[in-house]
């Protein structure tokens, strides 16, 4: 069976101005399905830029890059959205919910543009947010709710299409650390109970510990790449449902 | 994504900025407003000159006696008498598309009842002045051709002159005396108004033409007459109507072609028709105007519009990312302007209903609202939605969603 994602020769490269930048130099890279991946860099290593053209925000250069057999590279605009509607789960760090919005109604979001019925909506959205133990809490607006509390449903949204891969950049960079383990606890009972396929961007090595394998970038390429042999167990946010 | 989705969102964007919204609507409510007013004082005075022609009868020509010369100096229309009766008959007979012919002998007498006395305009003519210029007799009967034949001595009076010589007595079968000569009243007119250059045209009185003639006025040859009016079948013949009568009385007055008419055509409604173009134009004038200020409330969407574009970018970069098509992102936007400019358009018919019904009552200006206009002006300020509201929402959908999610 083909890996979930499989990237061959990746470029990146941006033009500004005169100048040209080189954001991903050659980067290849398997990830198969239930891997908790931590990548990890400097700032201007080209992790994040990585993780655009993961997520289907950006286009590479050159190279190649297949997210379950599917190759990006000439798909329109649109079709690109609808694969990160319906395959991709985003995690931010600024958390990025819609403000005056509730917690159910944002986290119903990636289903109004899948064009799921409205009552199926409601139920999918409720399940997403028993996931990370936010019964309760679904009328809330983002600025009734903590850190943790946002960033959770953040990952409830990001869930809650059932998508192939979840993607988070640098999730736990405005929390504290209490809270980041708690969000630790959460993906790891994500990966480990639902086999979730998660590849996270840190630049904490305490965090990168959380994950069963961590990636270097320097300089727009992967310089290490190797197994955790003993992550580190959340003892927080594990429990729930 | 469905519309109804679509709704929900922009409305509660426009809600999330109440203050905002309502002022933006407000360039709409008065461009939509100044359009339903301007449109409605237009058609008003459209309608009132209209009128105006209608009571005046339509497709009329009227035939007036050539113009005299006298030492060198010619006189104007009608001083020298060339037309009679047979004329007029020639006219209907010879000319299939004449409907009616009326030969008329005015002239101006003084009219006495008991002690009142009252001096207004004698017209001798025939009952198809009646038919030409719709006009009904509202008591009574009108003259026939009996009394035309044997030059009776009867009349019908206008309004006018009911009022100013019998105050409250019903006049019909009483005796006036027209330039002594005792009349009795048959029938009153019913009433007409002011023409369209202020006559009043009550003011006057009907004898059948042969009376007028041999009893009122005389004749300087016999079956004299100063006009002829002449309703045409319809305004399409016009033109040609009036040709034919210059060559049918060219023919009878034996004028050669070297010689210069000794009658003149006049087209009446020719001459209405212009007051109404020109009252077409001077609506059409005031709609253009009110126009623009809906085009500036256009205007005013699309800059709000592309306010709320920028603000809400990080907005738009998480639906992008989460799975919005551009499309949806269009549409979003775009019902959003279309919300404020629909909302705005109806408020507007609102006010502008209720301004113009202000306007006339404080005026007395005639004004007419149409459903045309109305539905019109409701649909015109939904095509500014969508026109102004297009390039922003455009804008939102073409958003690079790493740039915006970005976004501070």
């Amino acid at each position: 069976m083909d890996s979930l994602i499989q990237v061959q020769d990746l470029v990146k490269v941006y033009s500004l101005g005169e100048v040209e930048v080189q954001a991903l130099r050659s980067v290849s890279l398997l990830v198969e399905r239930g891997e908790f991946v931590a990548i990890m860099g400097a700032s201007g290593s080209g992790k994040s830029t990585f993780m655009n053209i993961l997520g289907f925000l950006d286009r590479p250069t050159s190279g190649q890059y297949l997210l379950e057999g599917i190759n990006g590279e000439n798909l329109s605009r649109d079709e690109l959205a609808e694969i990160r509607n319906r395959k991709i789960g985003f995690v931010f760090q600024g958390f990025n919910l819609l403000s005056r919005t509730s917690a159910l109604e944002n986290v119903e979001l990636p289903l109004v543009y899948a064009e799921t019925p409205t009552s199926k909506r409601k139920e999918m959205a409720q399940k997403a947010l028993s996931e990370v133990n936010l019964n309760g809490r679904e009328h809330h607006h983002p600025s009734q709710l903590s850190g943790g509390e946002q960033q959770r449903v953040a990952i409830a949204r990001a869930l809650v299409n059932q998508p192939s891969i979840l993607l988070a950049d640098e999730p736990t960079g405005n929390l504290d650390s209490k809270t980041s383990e708690e969000i630790m606890g959460i993906f790891q009972r994500l990966n480990r109970g639902m086999g979730i396929t998660i590849i996270m961007i840190t630049h904490e090595p305490d965090i990168a510990a959380f994950a069963k394998r961590n990636i270097l970038f320097k300089d727009g390429s992967i310089v290490d790449d190797h197994k955790n042999s003993a992550p580190t167990i959340a003892t927080k946010g594990g429990s729930g449902k | 994504m469905r519309l109804f989705a679509s709704l929900r969102i922009a409305l509660r964007a426009l809600m999330v900025n109440k203050m905002r919204s309502a002022l933006t609507m407000l360039g709409i409510i008065i461009g939509v407003g100044a359009v339903i007013a301007m449109i409605a004082v237009g058609s008003g005075a459209k309608s009132v000159i209209a009128e105006r022609i209608a009571s005046m009868g339509s497709n009329m020509l009227i035939v007036m006696s050539g113009s005299s010369t006298s030492g060198g100096f010619r006189f104007g229309s009608g001083t020298v008498p060339t037309l009679t009766a047979d004329d007029a008959k020639a006219i209907l007979s010879e000319i299939p598309s004449v409907k009616y012919v009326a030969p008329t002998l005015p002239g101006v007498a003084q009219v006495v009842y008991g002690n009142q006395n009252w001096s207004t305009s004698i017209q001798g003519t025939t009952p198809e002045m009646l038919d030409i210029r719709e006009w009904p007799v509202a008591s009574g009967r009108s003259f026939t051709q009996q009394d035309l034949d044997g030059a009776t001595k009867v009349c019908l009076l206008g309004t006018t002159v009911v009022e100013n010589l019998f105050g409250g007595i019903d006049p019909v079968g009483q005796i006036v005396r027209i330039k002594k000569v005792p009349f009795t009243v048959i029938g009153v007119l019913g009433q007409k108004g002011q023409a369209s250059f202020g006559q009043d045209q009550d003011d006057t009185i009907f004898v059948p033409l042969t009376t007028a003639q041999k009893r009122l006025f005389g004749m300087q040859f016999p079956g004299m007459v100063r006009t002829i009016t002449v309703q045409a079948r319809g305004p399409e013949v016009m033109g040609e109507v009036e040709e034919e009568i210059n060559a049918v009385l060219r023919q009878r007055h034996r004028i050669q072609p070297s010689q210069e008419n000794d009658f003149t055509v006049r087209n009446l409604t020719e001459i209405m028709s212009t007051a109404q173009e020109t009252a077409s134009v001077m609506s059409l004038l005031l709609g253009a105007i009110a126009s623009i200020s809906l085009m500036v409330g256009g205007i005013g969407i699309m800059n709000i519009m592309l306010v709320s574009v920028t603000e809400r970018t990080r907005e738009i970069g998480i639906r992008i990312a989460v799975g919005a098509k551009g499309r949806d992102i269009l549409l979003q936007f775009l019902i959003e302007s279309l919300v404020l400019s629909l909302i705005g358009g109806i408020l507007g018919i609102a006010i502008g209903v209720a301004g113009t019904l202000i306007l006339s009552s404080l005026t007395h200006w005639p004004t007419l609202f149409s459903m045309q206009a109305i539905l019109l002006a409701f649909l015109f300020s939904g095509s500014v939605g969508v026109f102004f509201g297009f390039y922003p929402a455009r804008k939102a959908s073409m958003l690079n969603p790493i740039e915006a999610l970005r976004y501070e």
